[in-house]
């Protein structure tokens, strides 16, 4: 099939020389801006997080973690579909951003929220559902933070691709966690559960028709897709 | 049951803080706080909006740390999801809401029955201020300069009949004039209960007003239930029926969610939501939680209606 003209130039985009500082602003920027405006709220009498600071705050970075979980799914969508193979390595790059905004909003809850407070973490992490799924969402992206130096990926070779397939348990335990925070109103958790469904529903699309059309002439891609 | 008194004298009027004043505070809060930040350094309570505030009506059950919360917290961090279901969404949304004229129909298990106009309504009691603390059923709170009077003259007026045992409330419903209501977040209209010796409690009011003024729609204008005791969403807002009936009435978010959340809705420290701890909160503008007071702090005035009773049961 013949492609237009302005499809093809898109596709030949290569990495522009801004891109590795653009990738590093929109991953510090709304988490240091998150910490900076609570502690303007408390020091400086200003209203950036609302009246409740530190749940809003709390709230901010699990939504953040869920929006950069998104970012990594998409990666290789887009890679494929633009044709931009510059972008794989931003994979990692996401997938750690959104371990360190889990991270993040897991000590947020521990100091801010509940305040160290002994008897409620307790409670909480085996009481209260929400929270051990949220918990455990967290405790499943450790070991994937842990392994994704090079030298662990060299290392571990097979391995290290079947222990990362985990990911894609993580959205969906971020997403059953957030749904079953909230009161009444749904609305963002059914748009990311779509949202995630899509991307995983790509991936799936993308390897039968792998496997029906090219499985003899291609050699499957190293790494998990 | 009879009801008991309530002992604090009333103060004058002249205590009530100016408008002028109240609505300012912002600007030298700003300042203040910034000083007493960095006197109390690490300590215990950052008063990010704090500060010294005025009586401001009657202090029912005040204690010496409670301080009313600032006009903007209090018109700002509302839960109305007949507005949206954010917290800063009503103050928004509301802003086109025209709360009158307004009717209120009282009717059921009464020989009085009546359509009233609100200022006609507000005439079967005495106006008065009084501040009230305020427990979310979310574990935040805050203190409230409520305006209103109190719902037993009104039911006095429309003589309940013997039969009479519980009051049922209804939030306008018009999807039209709350956009909220177009989605099926909760069933509509919004309804609340109580028991009618709940309802006669000195401590139940009807508020027309906050801080001195009317209520801003966000908070239910023209006219909402407060009842102190109990989780911040029985205070139903934007009445237009209150109904005496024989039956326990259905409420909103116990029909939403009755493992969640019960008839009484009573504040209790010692009885959790199923999804987090009830015994501390947070005040808003306070960087520490505080514990939780039985019935909210007004366990002295309320607690005999309950004597006997299984709270963790009719939570």
């Amino acid at each position: 099939m013949q492609m237009p003209m302005w499809w093809e130039q898109v596709r030949a985009v290569k990495r522009p020389p801004w891109w590795k500082w653009a990738v590093w602003i929109a991953i510090l920027a709304p988490g240091l801006a998150t910490i900076a405006a609570l502690l303007s709220d408390f020091l400086m009498n200003t209203r950036w997080l609302g009246s409740n600071p530190i749940k809003e705050g709390e709230q901010i970075l699990g939504k953040l973690t869920i929006k950069y979980l998104v970012a990594t799914l998409a990666v290789t969508p887009l890679r494929s579909l633009l044709g931009w193979n510059w972008l794989g390595r931003e994979r990692r790059t996401l997938g750690l951003t959104a371990f360190f905004y889990a991270l993040t909003h897991f000590l947020w809850y521990v100091l801010l929220d509940i305040q160290l407070d002994g008897r409620d973490l307790a409670e909480d992490l085996t009481k209260r559902t929400y929270i051990i799924v949220g918990f455990a969402a967290l405790l499943v992206m450790l070991p994937l933070a842990l392994t994704s130096t090079t030298a662990a990926i060299a290392r571990l070779r097979k391995k290290w691709v079947t222990l990362h397939r985990w990911t894609y348990v993580v959205p969906i335990l971020g997403i059953v966690h957030w749904w079953m925070s909230v009161k009444a109103d749904i609305g963002e958790p059914v748009l990311y559960s779509v949202t995630f469904a899509a991307l995983l529903g790509w991936r799936w699309w993308h390897a039968r028709r792998e496997t029906s059309s090219h499985a003899t002439t291609t050699p499957a891609r190293p790494g998990p897709a | 049951m009879p009801i008991r008194p309530l002992t604090p004298a009333d103060l004058p009027s002249s205590e009530i803080t100016p408008e002028s004043l109240y609505l300012n505070r912002r600007e030298w809060l700003a300042a203040a706080g910034l000083a007493v930040g960095a006197i109390a350094g690490a300590s215990a309570l950052i008063p990010r909006a704090a500060g010294a505030q005025q009586p401001l009506g009657t202090p029912y059950g005040l204690r010496p740390d409670d301080k009313a919360t600032p006009w903007d917290d209090v018109t700002s961090y509302n839960n109305f999801y007949e507005f949206g279901t954010s917290k800063d969404e009503p103050a928004e949304m509301a802003k086109g809401f025209k709360p009158r004229p307004w009717t209120v129909k009282v009717d059921g298990l009464v020989k009085k029955p009546g359509d009233y106009a609100l200022d006609d309504l507000l005439k079967a009691g005495k106006v008065e201020d009084r501040i009230y603390r305020h427990r979310c059923v979310e574990a935040w709170s805050m203190v409230i300069p409520w305006r209103g009077i109190m719902l037993a003259d009104v039911l006095k007026r429309a003589e309940p009949t013997p039969g009479a045992k519980y009051v049922e409330f209804t939030t306008l419903y018009d999807p039209n004039r709350m956009p909220g209501q177009r989605s099926p977040v909760l069933r509509w209209p919004y309804t609340e209960g109580l028991r009618l010796d709940e309802a006669m409690h000195p401590l139940t009011l009807l508020a027309s007003g906050v801080y001195g003024r009317d209520l801003p729609n966000q908070n239910g204008a023209p006219l909402r239930l407060v009842t102190p005791w109990k989780y911040g969403f029985k205070g139903i807002k934007s009445i237009v029926r209150i109904r005496l009936t024989d039956k326990q009435p259905s409420t909103a978010w116990n029909d939403s969610a009755p493992s969640e959340y019960g008839f009484y809705c009573n504040v209790n420290p010692t009885v959790d939501h199923p999804r987090w701890s009830q015994a501390k909160e947070r005040r808003i503008g306070e960087f520490l939680r505080r514990p939780t007071l039985m019935f909210n702090g007004y366990a002295e005035q309320v607690a005999s209606l309950y004597s006997g009773m299984d709270l963790r049961k009719n939570y």
